[in-house]
């Protein structure tokens, strides 16, 4: 009994969303999720239907909460960084990426030219890794299931990659503030050399099964379309926004790890579609390819980290001859190291959009305060608005096309 | 700063809004008073082409009281390619600012986010819930004042005295 009260609390919360007939029983209210398999994690949607056609979506966030904000205040800065890999558990290096940027631009640390190199191989790396989860799911929704067997093929081969630098296929924790955990292993020049001869081939099948299937065009064309000036009110950034025609990408806008060196596109399309933002994702990949190439022949050799012992530990053949290296390794691992006061809000181009650390630091060795501002909070956000009018078959759609990872979102 | 449009934007904030303004690692922060701020992103928004608010979010000072809180709003202009940080300080334990949805409508969840997160009230926001936590929680967890928590661990020989001042939800 006291179950079903509860029960009529949330729908008594939920009144003011929908329509006045909802109440009265003319149109159907009913629950997608949270445990769905085309909304991509714990997203629960009440939908308010008539017939088959939507006419009101509600999006309920917060079954994947952890309080990761909250844990990391109470964590040293290399400790919270384990953290970071759990967010969007599809983007790990970008994340970590993000959150070295940040400690660093607040310490004003320096990264070696390798570090900046190999952290944006992997960047890029990561980004079609995660641009093929996005591909195959959304093609499974869609029914095309043979398109999303060969996307998670490839994505083993860069998870292997990503293993044989940092140890783990996902939670990575590779990048640290003031570079890399370790140098790539010998093997990564030639590993990912084979797999730019390997990869455009197969973004090409991917089109050939996809972009000239009418099936496939049916469902996707002039489905969830949002304007440009929408997508720039409501937040939406990154390829969500960009296939509604907003020319902005942080990696041009705004450039990070030495991505102003670096000869690429930021693909758009004016469609606003679901079909839009598979073109702008299907052409990302591509030139994620040219920038890994770019960068894997300009790799160059030196140091994988900052050599500023404050925030840097020594390496471990000091630890032998050195008292100070080990006086050095002794306060990193137990204190941490002291990042100044102040704060800083650094952005990086993430797979799905903008991703923002906003990081505040009361001088001591832990995060004060640390907000991570989510391309995928944004972006489900827009689901309250941009299915009204469709079936419920194309909500699927259009939950895929703007790519969100439910750990990314409730944090 | 170099950028001539930031420029303009900030003195703008500074003469018309009451902003103060400081550049902290080549990024720009304004702090605006709490009664200033609606009007003062409308003149963002329009006037100075930030046509995005990425985010807002907030950091409690506790156990400071004046001010508890500065709630911290990003704004992003894709045309210019600038970026401004704008600071509110807010007093007291139970704040409140004005809300934000009416300039940008993705403020609606950032500050249902604010009111769940830190119980900082956004007045006038059409639906104001709660988002991540459950509705019937309590305390607002990202304070200060909120303890990290954790699960004791039960044993045979104390498992119903934690059993008994575990948290649940309320019937």
């Amino acid at each position: 009994m006291a179950m079903l009260d509860r029960m009529d609390v949330t729908l008594d919360e939920l009144k003011h969303l929908v329509s006045d007939q909802a109440l009265e029983g003319d149109t159907l209210l009913l629950n997608m999720g949270p445990q769905h398999p085309s909304t991509h994690g714990v997203l629960r949607l009440l939908l308010e239907l008539d017939g088959e056609i939507i006419i009101n979506c509600i999006p309920d966030i917060g079954f994947l909460h952890t309080g990761i904000e909250k844990n990391m205040e109470a964590k040293t800065y290399i400790k919270a960084e384990v953290m970071t890999d759990r967010l969007d558990y599809l983007n790990t290096m970008g994340n970590n990426l993000a959150y070295c940027l940040a400690i660093e631009r607040l310490a004003e640390l320096d990264v070696p030219e390798r570090a900046q190199v190999v952290r944006v191989i992997f960047a890029e790396l990561q980004r079609i890794a995660s641009h093929l989860v996005w591909l195959g799911t959304q093609a499974l929704d869609l029914a095309a299931m043979s398109v999303f067997l060969y996307c998670f093929r490839e994505r083993e081969y860069i998870l292997d990659i990503m293993e044989a630098a940092s140890g783990q296929r996902m939670m990575t924790t590779y990048f640290r503030p003031g570079g890399l955990w370790r140098d790539v292993p010998v093997e990564f020049e030639r590993a990912v050399r084979s797999f730019l001869k390997y990869m455009p081939g197969r973004i090409q099948q991917y089109e050939d099964l996809l972009t000239k299937n009418p099936i496939f065009l049916d469902r996707v064309r002039g489905i969830g379309v949002m304007t440009k000036e929408q997508a720039l009110a409501w937040g939406a950034t990154g390829a969500t926004a960009r296939g509604s025609g907003v020319t902005y990408d942080i990696r041009k806008a705004m450039p990070y790890s030495g991505y102003e060196q670096y000869d690429f596109d930021v693909p758009t399309h004016t469609a606003g579609d679901v079909f839009g933002r598979y073109m702008v994702r299907m052409e990302e990949m591509r030139q994620s390819l040219r920038i890994i190439e770019q960068a894997i022949n300009r790799l160059p050799m030196g140091p994988f980290r900052s050599n500023d012992r404050k925030f840097v530990p020594p390496p471990r053949s000091e630890l032998g001859r050195s008292m100070e290296a080990v006086i050095h390794h002794f306060k990193l691992w137990t204190e941490g190291f002291n990042v100044p006061k102040g704060s800083v809000y650094q952005v990086v181009e993430s797979p799905r959009g903008e991703l923002g650390v906003m990081l505040e630091s009361d001088g001591g060795p832990k995060p004060y305060r640390i907000k991570w501002r989510t391309p995928s909070f944004s972006h489900i956000q827009l689901l309250s608005w941009i299915a009204n009018g469709h079936y419920v078959a194309d909500l699927v759609a259009i939950i895929g096309s703007v790519d969100i990872v439910l750990g990314d979102t409730d944090r | 700063m170099e950028n001539e449009a930031l420029n303009k934007a900030v003195q703008d904030l500074e003469a018309r809004f009451g902003g103060t303004s400081r550049i902290f690692r080549g990024q720009v922060q304004v702090e605006l008073p709490v009664g200033q701020i609606v009007a003062a992103a409308t003149a963002l928004r329009d006037e100075h082409g930030f046509e995005v608010m990425p985010d807002i979010t907030a950091v409690d000072y506790w156990p400071q009281t004046s001010p508890r809180f500065h709630v911290v709003y990003q704004f992003n202009s894709v045309s210019k390619n600038i970026r401004v940080t704008v600071r509110v300080p807010l007093d007291g334990n139970e704040p409140t600012l004005p809300t934000m949805t009416g300039v940008f409508p993705n403020a609606n969840w950032l500050e249902r986010e604010l009111w769940d997160m830190f119980g900082i009230r956004a007045e006038g926001h059409p639906d104001l819930r709660r988002i991540l936590m459950p509705y019937d929680w309590e305390g607002h967890p990202l304070r200060k004042d909120y303890p990290l928590g954790y699960e004791e661990v039960q044993f045979t020989f104390n498992y119903d005295e934690i059993d008994q001042r575990k948290p649940r939800p309320k019937e």
